[in-house]
């Protein structure tokens, strides 16, 4: 079985993995991070979505083998401490965002990517809609989830120090919230249209 | 959901990935696996062994090179759709990219390998046909070029040789002043289309000098139109043309039914995204 060397929330870890595990497995098995949850295993849910090299991916269509050398971060390492939340895991609270929680570990690492990038350059607003049709919720509720994305893109990452340094005001976060979630409605109702339709179609392009 | 056993080898050059391919006749290529993995979950697919070609760091480029742009085997969709040269002189190719699957899975897949991987209804293939692309390869008996013309051969099927790899795609760049659009129907925000299609148009003096269409999700392989092409060409760069080839065009087609469309209605969507594609390429196109 071949041997991989990558690094994992900070920490460098050597596994020995069976050629044909995939990296949701390697994690959640044999890391024991079963915060990335594992859904439709391949492809379309979003759930198991994980950052490799900064990025949000698939883990369930990456091979534990093809992490070899990579920087992988889960949701155990968003929280910056054991009693505080990231921005993105706040406005998912305050919001509302997480329904029954089975898609939130995923949604919230792919909206801490697009955080991360918010420090440095303008995120355009559809972007937010473009980055969530990769998570299916099978609650429906986007509108709240949409709300918690606008609200964390106006609050600084608590790993970045180059953040603005001006926080956007309780206020300003709230208006923010309410004009997302009227932009949300369009993302909301043709969501809960593919939720009604069921993940019919037997994998993902690319 | 979990694949079948296979041997995963990790190639540390070209030349050793080829050998590697070479050595087992169920062998396959991975580069971003973001196709190929759910078909091994789902045991869709079952090689014996999986060469990964995602270490050759040398095929992760961008380039113009005579006249075409060329990208390599490793680089991924994300970065080929943010590429300064691909905004500036091949905009088709990022809009062609924003189509495919969710920002997630371009972060991994590959422009080559969904080009290799030739799904009948994905967008890369259509694009590679409508531009005349090249699709360069490398096996045992070296440099091998495919014109993407006669690549695309049936679903999932292509002129590639078994022990062939794709090591890069290469877009001629359209003539100065062509316009483009790129447009699908899909049941969904990231599924595959029902019917797509990438169109490319020049106009001179208020007449079509030349015009490329190629549409997917229609057949088991992406399709050119040059009989619609051809009563394009000369005429006049009006709605009422492009309507017209657009209805010649789709009445030719002999899509399949299933369960997400019938023929009739792919047949519907495709003179109806043929026709709106063109008066786009036309609205971006500079007159000459």
């Amino acid at each position: 079985m071949p041997e991989i060397t990558l690094t994992v929330n900070g920490a460098a870890h050597r596994l020995t993995v069976p050629d044909r595990m995939l990296l949701t497995d390697a994690l959640r098995d044999r890391l024991g991070l079963t915060g990335t949850h594992v859904g439709c295993e391949h492809g379309v849910c979003g759930a198991c979505t994980i950052l490799m090299d900064g990025k949000p991916v698939r883990a369930c269509l990456t091979l534990a083998v093809q992490a070899e050398g990579r920087e992988i971060r889960t949701i155990e390492s968003v929280a910056p401490s054991d009693t505080e939340l990231h921005p993105v895991q706040r406005a998912m609270r305050d919001c509302h965002g997480l329904q029954c929680g089975f898609c939130t570990p995923g949604i919230v690492m792919s909206l801490v990517a697009l955080h991360e990038r918010a420090a440095t350059a303008e995120v355009p607003e559809d972007e937010i809609a473009e980055t969530l049709s990769g998570h299916l919720c099978r609650c429906t509720g986007y509108r709240n989830i949409t709300a918690a994305a606008h609200q964390a893109l106006t609050t600084p990452c608590p790993h970045d120090t180059a953040a603005p340094t001006a926080p956007a005001s309780a206020e300003d976060a709230r208006a923010r919230a309410e004009r997302a979630d009227v932009a949300a409605a369009g993302v909301g109702g043709g969501a809960a249209r593919a939720d009604a339709a069921g993940v019919e179609r037997e994998g993902v392009e690319g | 959901m979990k694949p079948a056993p296979f041997a995963y080898r990790r190639a540390a050059s070209l030349t050793e990935a080829v050998d590697l391919l070479a050595a087992d006749p169920d062998a396959k290529v991975i580069a971003g696996g973001q196709s190929l993995v759910p078909m091994l979950n789902m045991r869709l697919a079952r090689p014996g062994t999986l060469v990964d070609i995602g270490a050759l760091s040398a095929l992760d480029y961008v380039d113009l090179v005579d006249g075409h742009l060329e990208v390599g085997a490793t680089a991924t969709q994300a970065d080929v759709a943010a590429h300064p040269l691909v905004r500036e002189r091949l905009p088709i190719l990022a809009a062609a990219i924003s189509r495919i699957g969710h920002s997630q899975i371009r972060n991994r897949g590959t422009v080559c390998g969904s080009i290799a991987h030739h799904d009948p209804s994905a967008e890369l293939p259509a694009l590679a046909l409508a531009l005349d692309a090249r699709i360069l390869a490398y096996g045992p008996r070296g440099p091998v070029v495919h014109e993407a013309a006669s690549f695309f051969t049936g679903t999932f099927d292509t002129a590639l040789a078994p022990d062939e790899i794709v090591t890069a795609v290469q877009f001629p760049l359209p003539a100065p002043g062509t316009g483009w659009a790129f447009e699908e129907v899909a049941r969904r925000s990231g599924d595959f289309a029902l019917v797509g299609c990438a169109a490319l148009l020049r106009a001179e003096a208020g007449t079509v000098a030349e015009a490329r269409l190629a549409l997917f999700g229609v057949a088991s392989t992406p399709v050119r139109l040059p009989e619609a092409e051809a009563l394009l060409t000369g005429g006049p760069a009006t709605e009422e043309a492009f309507d017209e080839a657009a209805r010649l065009a789709a009445a030719s087609l002999t899509p399949s039914s299933d369960s997400h469309a019938s023929a009739d209605y792919r047949r519907e969507v495709a003179a109806h995204l043929l026709g709106v594609a063109l008066a786009d390429a036309l609205a971006r196109s500079t007159d000459a």
